[in-house]
């Protein structure tokens, strides 16, 4: 399959991409990995007039710890989240949700910032970066701003970035003592998206009891869902069975699954709830709460 | 319409083209330079048919334009045999007979290897995630795992010798 036709840019700085971007308003896409966006251009269910790669602007690949946070670049390839010897040791929901991105060969392309910016609800990070509370960078014509996740999702493919922004860093909270996170996903096979999948974290005190929590949902609806009752649910509660499992039936509430050879709606929904049981209940473990 | 010159190390040879933006890397190499041995299977980015080396590391060529290579080094099944010799992934895929049909087999082996690459005693576990990307509809999985299994027991021994 052949992609209509396009103009291909390779800009050698950011700045240089946000005015290719800013030049062709509404005909311009950014190519990062690739993997979702040529898919989509070669089905011809999209079309862009140009594409500006920035596969060739130095320094957006990197993982590192600074001023008390994970800062990914946007470029950085999954292949190299999930091996990070960092992102291994302190943040093993990221491992899991990397590991279930398409298959590892499709991940040697696919980037992080890819994954948010694409807006689209069956991508594995975002839940994930909603139940962390991250934090994407993005740059623009008048500089960087920085968007909080939970403004990011707008609607089905559509986030917050302006046509002429590129997302250029996520920023995630170091862990803190008690805290441990999960990702789960259920797929019918290896590169699938999600049936349903769930991102908990948590933050145990040292009394016991639960001070924050984060749960994110994918392919449960237009957008990737953050499940807040179920996360106010869970403030100042213990971690114990119950518990999780009333969250779990709370966060399945928010979901607006549509039916399709993934499933009814009803079991998306049901799945949304055991695999939320399951996150929670591993993240607790994580946090050293069992 | 823009076309770009792109130069690309193919199997260690420069090579050069005039190439259109849209031009998948999967077209340049089987339509420009005639290598065909890189398979054009699902044409979706699940089948891993056209998987090739892009700096060492598979990448699936049907979902990368060839104008993106430009200065990249990409192997392709036919770089594999070296001076007359197969490499020891393709002594394994021949001795264990890890192919059926043979339409999945040089995605396999590029797939196996950047494993053995990055991993020269890789666990069965590690050769199954490895090539889950890679797609064989004769479904001959076991025989392939006992020729990458071959191939890194002959990578080994080589290694102990030298």
């Amino acid at each position: 399959m052949i992609p209509s036709s396009f103009d291909y840019h390779a800009p050698a700085t950011l700045a240089e991409a946000v005015a290719l971007l800013g030049k062709y308003p509404e005909d311009a896409k950014v190519l990062s990995g690739g993997q979702s966006l040529l898919p989509l251009l070669k089905l011809r269910l999209g079309q862009a007039g140009h594409l500006i790669d920035i596969g060739k602007i130095p320094g957006l690949e990197y993982i590192k710890e600074e001023g008390g946070m994970l800062r990914i670049g946007g470029r950085t390839r999954e292949s190299a989240l999930e091996r990070s010897e960092i992102v291994q040791k302190r943040y093993p929901i990221l491992v899991d949700t990397a590991k279930v991105i398409a298959d590892p060969i499709v991940r040697n392309l696919a980037t992080v910032g890819g994954n948010l910016a694409h807006g689209d609800p069956g991508n594995d990070h975002p839940a994930t970066m909603l139940a962390l509370g991250a934090q994407v960078v993005a740059m623009g014509k008048s500089g960087e701003r920085v968007i909080p996740i939970d403004k990011f999702f707008l609607g089905l493919f559509r986030t917050a970035l302006q046509p002429d922004e590129i997302l250029t860093e996520i920023r995630i909270p170091a862990p803190v003592e008690g805290s441990g996170g999960a990702y789960v996903k259920l797929e019918r096979k290896v590169g699938d998206y999600a049936t349903a999948a769930s991102a908990a974290y948590v933050v145990i005190g040292t009394q016991g009891f639960v001070e924050r929590a984060g749960i994110g949902l994918t392919n449960l609806g237009p957008t990737p869902i953050k499940a807040t009752a179920a996360e106010k649910y869970l403030i100042g509660k213990k971690p114990e069975t119950a518990a999780l499992a009333e969250a779990a039936r709370i966060a399945a509430q928010a979901t607006e699954p549509s039916a399709d050879r993934r499933g009814a709606v009803e079991y998306k929904r049901e799945m949304a709830r055991v695999l939320t049981g399951r996150a929670l209940k591993k993240a607790v473990e994580r946090a050293g709460g069992k | 319409m823009a076309t770009h010159r792109i130069q690309i190390t193919v199997n260690g040879e420069a090579k050069e083209g005039q190439v259109e933006s849209r031009l998948l890397l999967v077209h340049f190499l089987r339509e420009n330079l005639r290598l065909t041995g890189t398979h054009i299977g699902c044409d979706t980015s699940h089948c891993g048919a056209c998987t090739v080396l892009l700096d060492g590391q598979p990448v699936k060529s049907c979902t990368f334009l060839a104008v993106q290579a430009d200065g990249h080094q990409i192997t392709t099944v036919e770089g594999l045999e070296q001076n007359g010799k197969l490499h020891p992934v393709q002594e394994g895929f021949w001795e264990k007979h890890g192919l059926q049909c043979g339409f999945c087999t040089p995605g396999m082996m590029l797939t196996s290897c950047a494993l053995l690459n990055r991993n020269r005693n890789p666990s069965e576990a590690e050769i199954r995630e490895a090539i889950s990307g890679n797609l064989c509809r004769c479904t001959g999985y076991v025989n392939i795992v006992k020729a990458v299994q071959y191939a890194a027991e002959k990578l080994q021994k080589e290694e102990a010798h030298a």
